[in-house]
């Protein structure tokens, strides 16, 4: 903004303004200085939103068509039912699969990704090397999505819940591997300096010195991962892997959409009792102090 | 003598109490992993059984049509690229435009869910309650909801997209927006300012750089989750992919991934670099 100089004002003012200029001038630059680098990048972000809105068929008809078709679906969907009761026992079994196929996969993730941790950790690691290739392998599994995975084991182990298990093991390995790292570089050395300074084997500085620390940390994430990989698991069965997925999908093809919004809130209730659980058992592992 | 035996005493004691805690953690763990096998089917034999065609999938995927290994002919196992470029470009462009419009709508709804800007307790648990919803039902399930009421395309996926990213952001913004220092709010109040002024120029100068941070965190989240939108016919490089792993195309799968992982890393790089110069500044400024 340019400084506006009031019309009466005294030449003394004037002067004072002038050493006012002088000392902040950087206040007084015009607003455009040192700020043309993000003006142009905010209108390059603009041009490419406008370019996808175009090419990605975003168009005006399509979108409020599309909403009027949505509004009846809803109003379709209300009240939440679940068609019978055989079909409501159905529908619990699956969601019990899913927990079962989340319990799996977090748990298997967690056991193999423990000791992988440790090298891609830079205080206990092998050597730059082995940390290195540790680190983006974690990398490459967190970089594709869950369901990807879930469509490739079926290939191997065939249509079921054993896929989806697999898949979460997968895609829940590389955040493991990641977190449990971070947490192993962010414990103290000072444990294992009085660890090593009593003669103990590098082993025992492990045994005695970190994991103490690490435990609660790693029981937290897990329990934490367990939350919202409960979520995951309820999804991948739409590609066939276990799971309420499957159900899910199948009500969106055939537009029963009662009972698909009775599935939704039998999902979300499913989580947030499974978040409550968690948080209670996190909390008495670690004490108040939580992360 | 008698103090330090019943100090040793009441420390076995102790000790015993948390063995056994732990003891009884692993139990109740261990039946719920039992029972959980059985539900899913999955026992130890079945585990076993797989592991050779675990290793025949990899060696497969590994291998072009004529037996070579991938990598002594790039250009055959990249044969479709043009094509698998122009996917991945959709999917990206996907991503953005869903983490713009869900930044957006959580730029607006942010500050009805933080209690330091609205007063009527009513109105901010509606908003955290929406935003709650918005981020938990899974992306897919809504792009499933959206292919049907929108059609098949990439315009369900975006909205799918935008829903999700404006419930996770929504979150984290009124959490930046509600740890803000006041004192510049009451500042700007006092020269009787109206309530948009207070935002532009009370808050959002304290937290656009976290807020672009969490946005740029969010779109390489999208990325991942467009690639995958396409199995149930919303859009991007999803519905190829399907495709050639239901098909047992094996190298073209290893093909879409390595450009999928590719894509992915650098996505995450570049925007790495781009927070950690935005957090900077935050702590110069």
């Amino acid at each position: 903004m340019s400084v506006q100089q009031s019309p009466g004002a005294a030449p003394a003012v004037a002067e004072s303004q002038l050493a006012l200029r002088k000392r902040y001038a950087a206040h007084f630059q015009p607003f455009y200085r040192g700020r043309l680098g993000a003006f142009f990048l905010a209108i390059l972000a603009a041009m490419v939103f406008v370019y996808g809105v175009h090419s990605l068929d975003m168009s005006y008809t399509r979108i409020v068509g599309g909403l009027g078709e949505l509004c009846a679906m809803v109003l379709r969907m209300l009240p939440p039912h679940p068609g019978s009761w055989s079909l409501a026992g159905i529908y619990v079994y699956a969601m019990v699969e899913t927990l079962a196929i989340a319990l799996l996969g977090t748990l298997l993730a967690a056991i193999v990704a423990f000791p992988l941790g440790f090298f891609a950790a830079r205080n206990t690691t092998l050597n730059r090397v082995v940390q290195f290739f540790a680190r983006r392998s974690f990398d490459t599994l967190r970089g594709v999505d869950i369901l990807i995975w879930a469509l490739i084991w079926i290939n191997v182990v065939g249509l079921g819940p054993f896929a989806g298990v697999l898949a979460l093991f997968m895609s829940d390995l590389g955040s493991f591997g990641k977190l449990f790292s971070e947490a192993i570089e962010a414990a103290d050395d000072k444990p294992v300096e009085g660890v090593v300074s009593t003669g103990a084997s590098s082993l025992s500085a492990l045994r005695f010195g970190i994991l103490p620390q690490l435990l609660p940390v790693l029981l937290s994430q897990v329990l934490y991962a367990f939350e919202s990989n409960t979520r995951s698991a309820s999804i991948i069965g739409i590609v066939g892997a276990g799971g309420i997925g499957l159900i899910l999908a199948e009500q969106i093809r055939t537009l029963e959409l009662q009972q698909l919004s009775f599935v939704v809130l039998m999902i979300l209730a499913t989580v947030s009792v499974i978040d409550l659980v968690c948080s209670r058992i996190r909390f008495s592992i670690i004490g108040v102090r939580a992360l | 003598m008698n103090q330090p035996s019943s100090l040793g005493a009441a420390y076995a004691q102790a000790v015993a109490a948390k063995r056994r805690q732990v003891w009884l953690g692993l139990l109740v763990l261990g039946v719920c992993v039992l029972f959980a096998g059985r539900i899913a089917e999955i026992s130890a034999s079945k585990v076993f059984d797989n592991i050779g065609s675990f290793t025949s999938y990899f060696y497969r995927i590994a291998h072009l049509e004529s037996g070579q290994w991938v990598l002594s002919d790039p250009l055959e196992w990249f044969w479709g690229w043009k094509k698998w470029l122009a996917l991945m470009g959709e999917t990206l462009l996907m991503a953005y435009v869903g983490t713009v419009l869900g930044a957006t709508a959580a730029l607006v709804l942010c500050f009805g869910a933080s209690k330091n800007m609205t007063q009527n307790t009513w109105l901010v648990f509606a908003t955290r309650r929406l935003l709650e919803f918005a981020r938990t039902v899974p992306e897919i399930v809504f792009a499933l909801i959206f292919v049907a009421a929108f059609s098949l395309g990439p315009l369900p996926g975006i909205l799918a997209l935008a829903i999700h990213t404006t419930g996770a952001l929504g979150k984290l913004f009124a959490e930046v927006v509600e740890n803000i220092d006041m004192k510049p709010v009451d500042g700007v109040l006092s020269s009787g300012a109206n309530w948009l002024h207070k935002v532009r120029f009370a808050v959002l100068p304290q937290v656009a750089s976290n807020f672009a941070s969490y946005a740029l965190l969010r779109f390489e989240i999208n990325v991942r989750g467009a690639s995958a939108l396409g199995f149930v016919g919303a859009g991007g490089i999803g519905q190829t992919l399907l495709e050639v792993i239901r098909k047992f195309y094996y190298a073209d799968v290893s093909a879409l991934l390595v450009l999928l992982i590719a894509t992915v890393m650098v996505i995450d790089a570049a925007t790495e670099r781009v927070r950690h110069r935005l957090l900077g500044q935050e702590r110069q400024g």
